[in-house]
């Protein structure tokens, strides 16, 4: 097998200057060294992942190394297009990573089956680049903060490119992340704001869409009825039970329009995917390893949002580094907030507050802990604050440090009295 | 009870469950239309000079696959190219056992695996046989063309498939750059264009029907309620409320620019309770917080008026197709009522459920009556146009009178080139884009000037077979005929600056010699099947009608030429 026969045009832009290039670039056999010896981490082998590792394969790297803790569902083939209906069940790295090895002579893939949460500095350190093509916000900002966590000013070599891709339908973006110099997945957490949630008492008193009935059914009736056993989002009985349970509920209420597929979608907050959206973002986000790796072109600075639905749209800018990011930053961030709410209700809004998205937050200020989840003596100990006001535990414009057992760092807020 | 709910599986079948990720975007009618329709890819059609076999073909072939993963019909793709060494290193739908076979079959082979329900076709052969066969392209509802491809291939498939109604996406991936075309029928019409939710509420607020007129006033005393009671009145009550009493001290007119609606918005606030233990109401909230979008005359967008306006709309024929049938009809409920039939949906809002069910229910049968109406002039219609029995289905109009406010008719072009006979809205087009600074338009001219140099090798025969497509002498008497184009019949000569953008993205272009990059092709294969999807459904609105990409600077734009 002949490298350069295959390769050709892979390595003739590789071996020719173009006008965007930097001055000082080489072209040649160094640069396709360079890139032949990249090792590359891809965080996710789905929608995107399955492009991402064709895509890293077919554009010259050769150690790639894939992370995903899911297992292939007959919902993925839509679109993930290195599973089969006979690979249903098996684990999604593995699957893909044998599939674009077999496919693509000289590649070698190494798979782990588990979460990324699994792995510590150590690991991420061996790699040159790393490319997220996840569906979870909690795991990017785990990413992210651990990436921040280690980057040595002393050492170049600690600074890890992190390119994370993300759809929705017709839409998506991608955006390269420097480590501690340009605006990182922190930065930008309120340009990707949770879904609004349904009031409690919406749905246990006054439900007036098919939605709240499928969170009453999920939510309340389950919990009532089969507390005993735990609820398997992927279990067509249990989804078939909640179905069944927010229909009645429906027609209680005259409410029309809950369906099976609503149910589904509402239980497991299914986002709509398709293939080919998934190859604009995966392709898009390749692009920019391909570039970064070898220089052969500028690389993304440092988003690019995609909205097809109406012909083809892509918006490019750069986001700014935010000085006052819990991450990235070295300042507290502002954050308003009335001072009449209890502690408690302020807790429970951090789940949806754009610039915080912290489920199970703890808090402290620097005298004293507002609350503590763990252990349960101390939680035992702070819950009285829950009922106070923050006007009773806090100063107008004061520091709190919240943590959250989804990440390894401290948030950083400062409180200003609306 | 619900103990007593049957435990056994009514879910969906296996096809909808794993299509589920895509009905939840284009639903089963959308679904339908794709499983009917089949893809034409001519994906190369003869070498490109010297050492070459061809176009490699990446684009297409990836573009198909996000076809035949969400369960097209059927495809075809038409390849005269052998597979070489170098397709291997580019394209993901071969493999080593392809080597020396027909990369039409090795091709259509690999992409077969991906789907089960799909169909795929290949002929090793160029499309100009093909075309002898009258009954060739009419099997088609949809055809990609990869290029560079020479001028009269082109050309001889283009007008073909523009006589059949057949839409074209002409396609380049060449290097970091790629740009695409699509070529629609003069008038290609869309229902379902799924605009924003946010933009689509009709409430008409300023013109209630007597029967929502009556709900706000059958409320009663707002101030005689219970605080329970007052949290949880309808915001469209509420706001219905208040623009009475506001009329009634603004000689009858309602609040109309932005001042008034702002004062109006202070006057709406200014009667929520906030001695209650909230502190505040949330009905009143959202009431506020709606004013400035909702408190507004309907007014008829311009897109939906040129439809009207349409020689199609104000002309039936027993021949007119059911979308002009129902605009006409919509035009005349317009010009009677001087709105649009409703849409009737409503957005959720603080309130009791059986407040908001009922509300809900007055949106819903007055939506439900106006398609009546609407109906039955079709049905006039109909009988006039001289067809014994009702043709177009109910579910088709009500669709159609949902999104009435939204419809569009693109008026497609023939994919666009830059030649002597080249049309002059497209030359025009494109001089306007290179006056804007950092236009992409100079790839396309890129690509252009790519084509001129295929198509002379190409039609230059066996004995200039040492031609390459690197060859400085074609590329510089190329570039320059295209940019006198350009500029002819202008007062001025090109600029510096342009002349350097247009050289730049040719040194750009011209580094991958015609060969194309795995990750440009697959994102452009992307772009170019989402197209495909949009114009297959007849949902969504389709791309018009070029597309340039350039991934050196990560961005993309639109021009029509």
């Amino acid at each position: 097998m002949s490298q350069q026969g295959r390769w050709k045009h892979l390595y003739k832009v590789m071996s020719k200057p173009g006008p965007y290039c930097d001055d000082d670039w080489v072209p040649g056999s160094d640069t396709i060294d360079t890139l032949e010896s990249s090792k590359i981490l891809v965080i996710g082998a789905g929608g995107l992942g399955c492009e991402i590792l064709k895509n890293l394969a077919l554009s010259g790297f050769k150690d790639i190394h894939v992370i995903d803790m899911d297992t292939i569902d007959i919902s993925n083939l839509n679109r993930q297009f290195l599973f089969r209906q006979a690979d249903i069940g098996k684990p999604k790295a593995e699957v893909a990573a044998a599939f674009v090895e077999k496919r693509v002579k000289g590649v070698k893939i190494t798979p782990f089956v588990g979460k990324i949460q699994d792995k510590d500095e150590d690991y991420y350190m061996q790699f040159k680049i790393i490319i997220c093509g996840l569906d979870s916000i909690e795991a990017r900002r785990w990413i992210n903060a651990t990436l921040i966590g280690m980057v040595d000013p002393e050492n170049p070599e600690s600074l890890k490119p992190l390119i994370d891709g993300g759809t929705e339908g017709f839409k998506g973006q991608a955006r390269v992340i420097l480590p501690t110099l340009s605006s990182c997945i922190e930065c930008q957490l309120d340009m990707h704001a949770p879904r609004p949630a349904v009031p409690l008492c919406t749905i246990a008193t006054i439900p007036r869409q098919p939605q709240h009935c499928i969170e009453w059914a999920h939510q309340i009736a389950w919990q009532d009825k089969r507390k005993d056993d735990t609820f398997d989002s992927d279990d067509m009985e249990h989804i078939s039970w909640v179905y069944h349970a927010a229909l009645e509920r429906a027609q209680q209420f005259h409410i029309h329009g809950v369906t099976f597929q609503m149910t589904q979608g509402v239980v497991k907050n299914i986002i709509p995917a398709i293939a080919s959206t998934n190859a604009v973002i995966a392709a898009s986000t390749t692009s920019e390893v391909l570039k970064i790796a070898t220089g052969c072109n500028p690389y993304l600075e440092n988003y690019m949002m995609y909205a097809g639905e109406e012909g083809v749209y892509t918006y490019t800018f750069e986001a700014e580094k935010k000085p006052d990011c819990p991450v990235c930053g070295n300042l507290a961030r502002k954050m308003d907030v009335d001072p009449d709410m209890t502690l408690g209700d302020f807790i429970e809004s951090l789940g949806e507050r754009a610039e915080a998205q912290l489920k199970k937050p703890s808090m402290r200020t620097e005298e004293k802990t507002l609350y503590q989840r763990f252990p349960p003596q101390l939680e035992e100990h702070t819950r009285p604050n829950l009922r106070l006001k923050l006007r009773e535990l806090v100063e107008n414009g004061e520091e709190i440090a919240v943590s959250d057992p989804a990440y390894t760092i401290d948030f950083r807020y400062r409180l200003v009295f609306k | 009870m619900t103990e007593s709910f049957p435990a056994a599986l009514t879910g969906p079948t296996s096809k909808e469950r794993k299509y589920d990720r895509q009905l939840r975007l284009w639903a089963a009618t959308g679904q339908q239309a794709l499983e009917d329709s089949r893809v034409l890819l001519v994906n190369s059609d003869g070498p490109l000079g010297a050492n070459s076999t061809g176009v490699s073909g990446v684009v297409g072939v990836e573009a198909l696959k996000n076809l035949v993963l969400p369960g097209i019909g059927g495809f075809t793709i038409v390849d005269p190219a052998t597979v070489t060494e170098s397709d291997l290193g580019v394209n993901f739908f071969l493999e080593e056992e392809s080597l020396g076979k027909s990369r039409a079959e090795e091709t259509c082979r690999l992409l077969r695996e991906l789907n089960p329900d799909v169909q795929g076709y290949y002929y090793s052969k160029h499309i100009t046989e093909l075309l002898h066969d009258p009954d060739f392209l009419p099997r088609h509802k949809l055809v990609i063309i990869t290029g560079p491809t020479n001028r009269s291939s082109l050309g001889s498939l283009t007008q073909q498939a523009q006589r059949l109604g057949i839409p074209v996406l002409y396609v380049h991936s060449v290097g970091f750059y790629s740009t695409f075309s699509l070529q629609l029928d003069a008038e290609f019409p869309i229902v379902e264009t799924h605009p924003d939710p946010e933009t689509t509420q009709d409430l008409r607020l300023l013109n209630p029907w007597p029967e929502l007129a009556d709900a706000a006033t059958a409320f009663g005393d707002l101030t005689a309620m219970d605080d329970h009671k007052h949290g949880h009145v309808p915001y469209i009550l509420l706001l219905l409320h208040f623009l009475e009493q506001w009329k009634q001290s603004h000689g009858g007119n309602p609040p109309s620019s932005y001042k008034e609606k702002t004062e109006f918005r202070e006057f709406v606030r200014s009667n929520a309770r906030t001695d209650n233990p909230e502190g505040g109401e949330e009905n009143f909230d959202e009431a506020v917080a709606a004013v400035l979008k909702t408190i507004s005359p309907f007014s008829l967008r311009s897109s939906t008026r040129e439809i009207f306006e349409m020689e199609q709309c104000k002309q039936l024929t027993p021949q007119s197709a059911d979308f002009w049938v129902i605009a006409s009809a919509i035009n005349t409920f317009y010009n009677t009522h001087g709105v649009l039939p409703l849409p009737g949906s409503l957005p959720d809002m603080k309130a009791q459920s059986a407040d908001y069910v009922a509300l809900q229910n007055i949106y819903k049968s007055k939506a439900r009556r106006d398609v009546e109406e609407v109906t039955s002039t079709i049905r006039q219609l109909e009988s006039q146009l001289g067809q014994a029995t009702p043709q177009i289905l109910e579910r088709e109009i009500e669709v159609f009178c949902k999104n009435a406010a939204h419809i569009k008719v693109i008026h497609g072009r023939a994919v666009p080139q830059i030649s002597s006979d080249s049309d002059l809205t497209t030359l025009k087009a494109i001089r306007n884009q290179l006056n804007m600074e950092d236009s992409l338009i100079s790839v396309f001219i890129a690509t252009q000037v790519l084509d001129a140099v295929v198509d002379e090798i190409q039609s230059s025969g066996q004995q200039e077979a040492q031609l390459s497509v690197d060859d400085e002498a074609l590329w510089t008497s190329h570039t320059e005929r295209i940019l006198a184009l350009l500029s002819r019949d202008q007062p001025v000569p090109l600029d510096v600056d342009v002349r350097g953008a247009i050289a730049n993205a040719i040194m750009e272009l011209r580094r991958a010699e015609g060969g194309e990059l795995h990750n440009i092709s697959s994102l452009t294969g992307g772009l170019v099947a989402q197209e495909a999807l949009k114009v297959l459904t007849r949902q969504y609105v389709p791309l018009d009608n070029t597309c340039v990409f350039d991934g050196a600077r990560s961005r993309s734009e639109m021009y029509r030429l």
